[in-house]
């Protein structure tokens, strides 16, 4: 690992201050995607700002009668929040899905989000990757890629978005809330918050350098059945192949959000259209445009078969 | 990052024997280390206070230096384990201010004022905790490795169940968890055994619950 100065803040403002003032700073909270990533040096920061006792530790009702939850929130917190379990299932079970107990009692809401993908080829300095080194091309691309991105890929990057909760909050219409140095505040759609791999594999999302995530806020619950469905190599404590996160309505209707498949939890209004419809017409709406690789192809019969599962389950 | 000059030397009759020798042996390994190098600056530290299994630490750490480094290399508190250093495998389990964590993946620094629980601080060979005294009774274990972790681990999993946090095979959302033996396998998933000692692990946990897991 990289030597680095620390220093610990108490506010937001502190923090987006410290972050100007110093120059090859990163924010640390829950550590456990940013450690593992500075003992392979992958991640080389020169000072560490920790904001794990910033304030932003609570769950609290909105005014639109949504909930707004605190970046430093664990993972654990948020999964067993009488109000999450009640109105928003659907984050408590990809919570609960995702990483150890040990990892989710660390990990925050903000850094879930913020964690980055778990492409081999990412983690192996030894590998191209335009996303750790751009430039230098992309090991998955052609090598062992059955773990990548099905759509929403480019020629510079195919590797998948890891987080769980992201699939869900999606499916909810989350929106990220943040706050830059100026004192400036925002919410950025979740929808919106992931960038397109494109030839910037690297930028991975919309925040600007120094801008920090105050929070996530859900709109007011929508009701339904919520159901995570995520298929992986071992029944506990692995990443996703695939994951359908979905919200089905008494009439049929509904909302569905894939994991495990793009740079980002994966979501098209076209495809929840087709919800009455069933399993296939679902599925193929989502993936359409799809691209694939002799080694990711089973993921468009995984999706809609796991679909196709949780449509069942959720009828009763 | 290089690792500390004492582990280089010592094993555990090492460090039973006492720190003289360590410390003579890292001082004239580091002068070495200096001369055989461009001047730098050194690392920066880090000065914390925290609190181990009841008594209070106050040291000053280069700042890449992780909780689990702290208290092996450190405070010489080797009961916990490095497996894999990445959060994969769960043998650096702790508990921090109540809460199971990998010590692997954060900094000692993080935890300036905290409250940590090795297991060593758990119970002793006179006076075992319930858990340890059951893990021994059910052969929950073979090369003993992953054991310190497991028993960390699983004494914080009956806390959790008991503060109702549900988890991936909790049927009802809404209703408290109780201890089963797929809950606690699936609580107890990161914490991995080479050995395969897992059923007798469950039984163990289940024994201290009061339940035939």
């Amino acid at each position: 690992m990289k030597s680095f100065t620390y220093e610990r803040v108490d506010t937001p403002a502190a923090a987006t201050a410290a972050f100007a003032r110093t120059k090859g700073s990163r924010y640390i909270a829950g550590g456990t995607n940013l450690l593992d990533l500075m003992k392979l040096e992958i991640e080389t920061p020169g000072h560490l700002i920790d904001i794990s006792r910033l304030a932003l530790d609570k769950i609290e009702p909105t005014p639109e009668g949504g909930l707004r939850i605190g970046a430093m929130v664990r993972n654990t917190d948020l999964a067993a929040d009488a109000r999450v379990r009640r109105d928003y299932g659907l984050v408590s079970r990809a919570l609960v899905a995702g990483a150890s107990g040990q990892l989710r009692n660390k990990a925050t809401t903000a850094g879930n989000l913020l964690q980055r993908t778990r492409c081999p080829y990412f983690y192996d300095p030894n590998q191209p990757c335009n996303k750790r080194n751009p430039g230098s091309g992309c090991a998955a691309i052609g090598g062992f890629s059955r773990l990548h991105a099905v759509v929403g890929a480019s020629e510079a990057c195919i590797a998948t978005h890891p987080s769980d909760m992201a699939v869900a909050m999606q499916a909810l219409d989350a929106a990220v809330e943040t706050v830059d140095a100026a004192g400036k505040t925002r919410s950025i759609a979740l929808a919106d918050f992931y960038r397109p791999p494109g030839t910037t594999p690297h930028l991975e999302n919309m925040l600007a350098p120094g801008e920090l995530i105050t929070g996530v806020t859900l709109p007011k619950p929508v009701g339904g059945i919520h159901i995570y469905h995520k298929v992986r190599d071992r029944a506990s404590y692995a990443f996703a192949l695939i994951s359908v996160g979905a919200i089905v309505q008494p009439d049929g209707s509904g909302r569905v959000a894939l994991g495990g498949v793009a740079y980002k939890p994966w979501r098209v209004k076209a495809a929840e259209a087709e919800m009455p419809r069933g399993a296939k017409a679902v599925a193929t709406a989502l993936l359409a445009g799809a691209k694939t690789s002799h080694e990711n192809a089973y993921k468009l019969p995984l999706v809609e078969r796991t679909l196709a599962g949780v449509l069942m389950q959720a009828r009763g | 990052m290089a690792l500390p000059d004492e582990f280089s030397i010592s094993r555990r009759g090492l460090l039973a024997a006492g720190a003289a020798s360590v410390a003579a042996a890292s001082a004239s390994s580091s002068v070495a280390e200096a001369q055989s190098r461009p001047l730098a600056d050194p690392p920066p530290t880090a000065k914390l206070r925290f609190d181990v299994n009841g008594t209070a630490h106050d040291l000053e750490l280069d700042t890449r230096t992780t909780l689990l480094d702290a208290l092996r290399e450190h405070l010489h508190l080797s009961g916990t384990k490095k497996g894999c250093d990445h959060g994969q495998c769960g043998a650096c389990t702790v508990i921090v201010d109540g809460r199971r964590i990998n010590s692997c993946l954060t900094l000692a620094v993080m935890h300036d004022g905290e409250k940590i629980t090795t297991i060593e601080g758990l119970g002793t060979p006179d006076k075992m905790h319930a858990m340890q005294e059951a893990f021994v009774a059910h052969d929950g274990f073979q090369c003993g490795y992953c054991t310190p972790g497991q028993i960390c681990s699983a004494v914080a999993v009956l806390d959790e169940i008991k503060a109702g946090i549900p988890s991936h095979v909790t049927a009802d959302l809404t209703a408290a968890p109780t201890v089963t033996n797929m809950e606690i396998r699936e609580r107890m998933s990161g914490n991995i055994c080479r050995c395969g000692a897992y059923p007798n692990i469950v039984a163990a946990i289940g024994d201290v619950a009061g339940v035939k897991a």
